[in-house]
């Protein structure tokens, strides 16, 4: 009994140890550190809740949802919300509800592909051009200019008509379009590291620019480009949307939430639901992502963070 | 020592943290006159934050608290902010360690010492100009009229300094908080800046509290020492008895500096002691000013 | 063991250039404590980052243990020969990296074997416990931080230590102890130093000669003695030893 007491609390002690004794030790002491910053960040810390359900709602899509997304019935169709269909039945009579449930798993593979290359090809390209600077930054940077010129979503359509419209087209072309800001980011923290004591340190080392851009300049870059593709989140989401809304994306008869809403606009008077659940849906991961991304800021980026 | 200017009794600055209530200032009491007040310590002693509780500048979560913080009899503990502006500057003014933090880099720097006296006296702008003029004259700038229009980044670190102190002057504060004005500067530098303040000090009869790490430089500079450890004041001495000192901490620190006039292969090292945390203050006045049988 | 001759060091292009350093020359001998004292702007810093290898823009002759340098390249030898103590402990460790990381790094840069147990040595030889090797630079102490600086210059087995203001940002009981080991180790490893400081009394307590610099020259090379008895030649010398005694009410 008192054992049982007393073991979560020595284990904090142990995890806020100032003189850890392990590598391992200080690692899990640094991250606990972060999570008590971030848990006292309500908002962030409710941010996290809807997206753990949103993961879990997608993992278990064919268990929590009521009926087939698929399947039509054309008797029951336009239906408003009611104890057979929550969140009502769009102009082919499918379960909005279950179309949402299986939709999140679409939204998810969007957002989780796109925030997985655009900052990776930012980071590349930023730190690469700030860390060897001159010509190679001269180039590099104009390039990220090119794609900057162009409004993000016109951009993906021109990839999208030119690639033809499916949802992996859909999720490479947003990918294409969102990293420039990315760059830019990390070249911006590279100028600032680069001339940093610890980095002219490691030189005098004999340490090459390889090692210094991934071991050093890396570490330092990668916490605040989460910071803004948590924040980026959202936007992603929204232009993912787009496209399916304008039947660039996903192609019917796929639950992706913005297809959804398109196939709603023509009943948007008359049977506002079907339009509007996957809106409230879109809205909810959306702040979700955002409050997240304050929260991670606040742990991440401590200059960045509020007062 | 002349009337008091600034009474401090039992003043505490706390900040809540993780692993508990972090006390920056435990229980400091000091009075100020027109005098020349200096306040030694090392980082984390608490010295800075002192002279921030007492212009109302610590940020929450931090906590101020004490029995005592008055102003000519009148108490600014824990004023709401729009009247604590209007006593920082006019009555109550602080120079920072480094000019480059301190003033604004995009506005000229005459438009900032007008400003300053502006939002103080609330008179017209020709006489601002004037004031200003003034005031940079005072703090020994040559060329003032030029000074006026140029920009914050085209002035050295020496006299960025003298512009922030002519700045804090302009409204005519009582006292002066000076937060290691100097140590951002080179040494040819310091002594100017020093004559400017010790001046102010006796033709205006101001208050000044000199917050330094540099014994030495407070020793000669300063007519009055408080020295701090981990927050709390352990000694106050004459500042020309300061190499006299008691306290075994002060002894320490005034020891362990490396002396051109007497070399040593190795240098005394502060030893700390836990007991120094709360002993009693060594305070020489009240020697000298009781009676040895009370 | 380091011979300067002519060093001119400058930064941006004409009209914009800015010569940092004009016309430097002295030698340090194998074993000798070196100082180079000056205003901020003297040029004093530039001089140690021009031999380090930390800026390009110099020329002149730089010769480090009989091996003349050129520019920026500096082989692996002149790395094992040269390290360097920067100024702000705050700045010159990285701020993700542990202590551990940060010394074992250096010893596999330095090809070194046996990395457990030089980690742990070079933690003794500053005066760090065992219960520092796992920790990050914020949850160390200014004058810890330091340490594993230094620490880290003495993984590589340097024979040449540039020393750029190593105690200024530090309170003076940490300075102390941070001068004293750093007379401990120059004792034990047959240490050469090169030190700049802004203060006269810190490179007096270090340095058996030291260079006086203003406004990018070197003004006055002379032995430490005469710097005690005040014995300076030049005038600008004398103001500067006059203005670091102290304040004196004018």
């Amino acid at each position: 009994m008192s054992i049982a007491e007393e073991t979560p609390q020595s284990r904090r002690d142990w995890l806020l140890s100032d003189a850890p004794t392990t590598r391992r030790q200080a690692r899990l002491g640094a991250m606990y550190q972060g999570w008590l910053t971030f848990r006292g960040n309500k908002l962030a810390m409710f941010g996290l809740v809807i997206l753990i359900l949103l993961i879990a709602m997608a993992i278990f899509a064919p268990w929590l949802s009521p009926q087939s997304p698929f399947s039509q019935n054309l008797t029951d169709r336009l239906q408003p919300p009611s104890a057979a269909h929550w969140l009502g039945t769009d102009h082919l009579g499918r379960d909005i509800l279950s179309r949402l449930i299986h939709g999140s798993r679409i939204t998810l593979f969007i957002v989780g592909t796109v925030a997985l290359i655009a900052p990776i090809i930012g980071l590349f390209i930023g730190t690469v051009a700030g860390f060897a600077g001159g010509w190679v930054d001269q180039v590099l940077m104009r390039i990220t200019d090119i794609f900057l010129a162009f409004p993000k979503l016109i951009l993906a359509l021109a990839f999208v008509a030119a690639l033809g419209p499916s949802i992996g087209n859909a999720v490479l072309a947003l990918a294409l379009t969102a990293w420039p800001p990315y760059a830019r980011l990390a070249r911006a923290e590279t100028l600032t590291i680069r001339n940093a004591d610890f980095i002219a340190a490691a030189r005098l080392q004999g340490a090459g620019p390889l090692r210094l851009l991934i071991g050093h300049i890396w570490p330092l870059c990668i916490s605040s480009l989460i910071v803004r593709v948590a924040l980026d989140m959202a936007g992603i989401i929204l232009s993912a949307a787009g496209l399916g809304f304008l039947g660039l994306g996903a192609q019917p008869p796929m639950p992706e939430w913005g297809a959804m809403i398109s196939d709603g606009r023509t009943y948007i008077l008359d049977f506002w639901w079907v339009a509007a659940m996957p809106g409230i849906a879109i809205f909810v991961v959306s702040l979700a992502f955002n409050l997240l991304g304050d929260g991670l800021r606040d742990v991440l980026d401590p200059k960045g963070a509020k007062e | 020592m002349s009337e008091t200017l600034l009474s401090v009794r039992d003043l505490r600055v706390a900040f809540p943290t993780r692993q508990g209530v972090f006390e920056a200032v435990r229980g400091v009491s000091f009075d100020l006159g027109r005098e020349r007040l200096g306040v030694v310590g090392e980082s984390g002693s608490g010295k800075s934050m002192t002279g921030r509780a007492i212009l109302g500048l610590v940020r929450p979560p931090g906590k101020v608290t004490a029995d005592r913080l008055t102003l000519d009899g009148q108490s600014i503990l824990n004023l709401p902010e729009r009247k604590m502006r209007a006593i920082r500057g006019s009555h109550i003014s602080m120079v920072m360690q480094d000019p480059k933090f301190s003033l604004n880099p995009v506005v000229k720097i005459g438009d900032q010492i007008m400003e300053a006296y502006r939002l103080h006296a609330g008179r017209g702008s020709g006489n601002a100009r004037d004031k200003a003029l003034e005031m940079l004259a005072a703090v020994q700038i040559r060329d003032p009229e030029r000074v006026m229009d140029a920009y914050p980044h085209e002035v050295s670190g020496g006299m960025g300094q003298r512009i922030m102190i002519a700045m804090m002057l302009a409204p005519d504060p009582e006292i002066l908080i000076a937060d290691e004005p100097t140590s951002a500067l080179d040494v040819s530098v310091r002594t100017e800046v020093l004559n400017i303040m010790d001046r102010l000090v006796r033709d205006r009869g101001m208050g000044l509290i000199f917050i330094s790490h540099d014994l030495n430089l407070v020793a000669q500079f300063c007519d009055r020492v408080l020295i701090m450890y981990a927050g709390r004041i352990v000694e106050t001495i004459e500042a020309k008895n300061l190499h006299n000192a008691r306290h075994p901490y002060t002894q320490g620190l005034l020891n362990s500096l490396p002396r051109l006039d007497q070399p040593v292969k190795h240098l005394p090292v502060l030893e700390r002691q836990d007991s120094w945390r709360d002993a009693p203050l060594i305070d020489e006045s009240m020697e000298t000013e009781l009676p040895g049988g009370l | 063991m380091l011979t300067v001759e002519g060093l001119d060091v400058w930064f941006g292009y004409p009209p914009d250039r800015v010569d940092a350093v004009q016309d430097a020359s002295f030698t340090v001998a194998q074993g000798e404590s070196f100082g180079l004292v000056g205003e901020s702007g003297s040029g004093k810093s530039t001089i140690l980052r021009a031999i380090a290898g930390l800026i390009d823009t110099w020329s002149g002759r730089i010769v480090v243990d009989d091996q003349q340098v050129e520019g920026r390249r500096r082989d692996r030898a002149f790395h094992k020969t040269v390290q360097m103590v920067f100024q702000d402990p705050y700045a010159s460790l990285h701020p993700r990296h542990s202590v551990d990381r940060v010394l074992s790094e250096t010893l596999k840069l330095q090809g070194m074997d046996d990395i457990d147990r030089r980690v742990q040595r070079l933690l003794d030889d500053v005066g760090l416990g065992r219960g520092f090797r796992f920790r990050y630079p914020h949850q160390l102490s200014g004058g810890q931080r330091q340490r594993v600086a230094i620490a880290r210059a003495l993984a590589a087995e340097p024979r040449l230590l540039l020393l750029d203001e190593p105690t200024s940002a530090l309170d003076v009981s940490v300075q102390a102890e941070i001068l004293n080991l750093m007379t401990d180790l120059r004792a034990e490893h047959g240490l050469t130093y090169v030190m700049v400081s802004h203060d006269l009394a810190v490179v007096g307590h270090m340095c058996d000669r030291l260079a006086v610099m203003q406004g990018g020259r070197i003004v006055e090379v002379m032995k430490v003695e005469d710097l005690r008895q005040g014995a300076a030649s030049e005038a600008y010398t004398k103001s500067l030893i006059e203005a670091s005694a102290g304040y004196v009410r004018a």
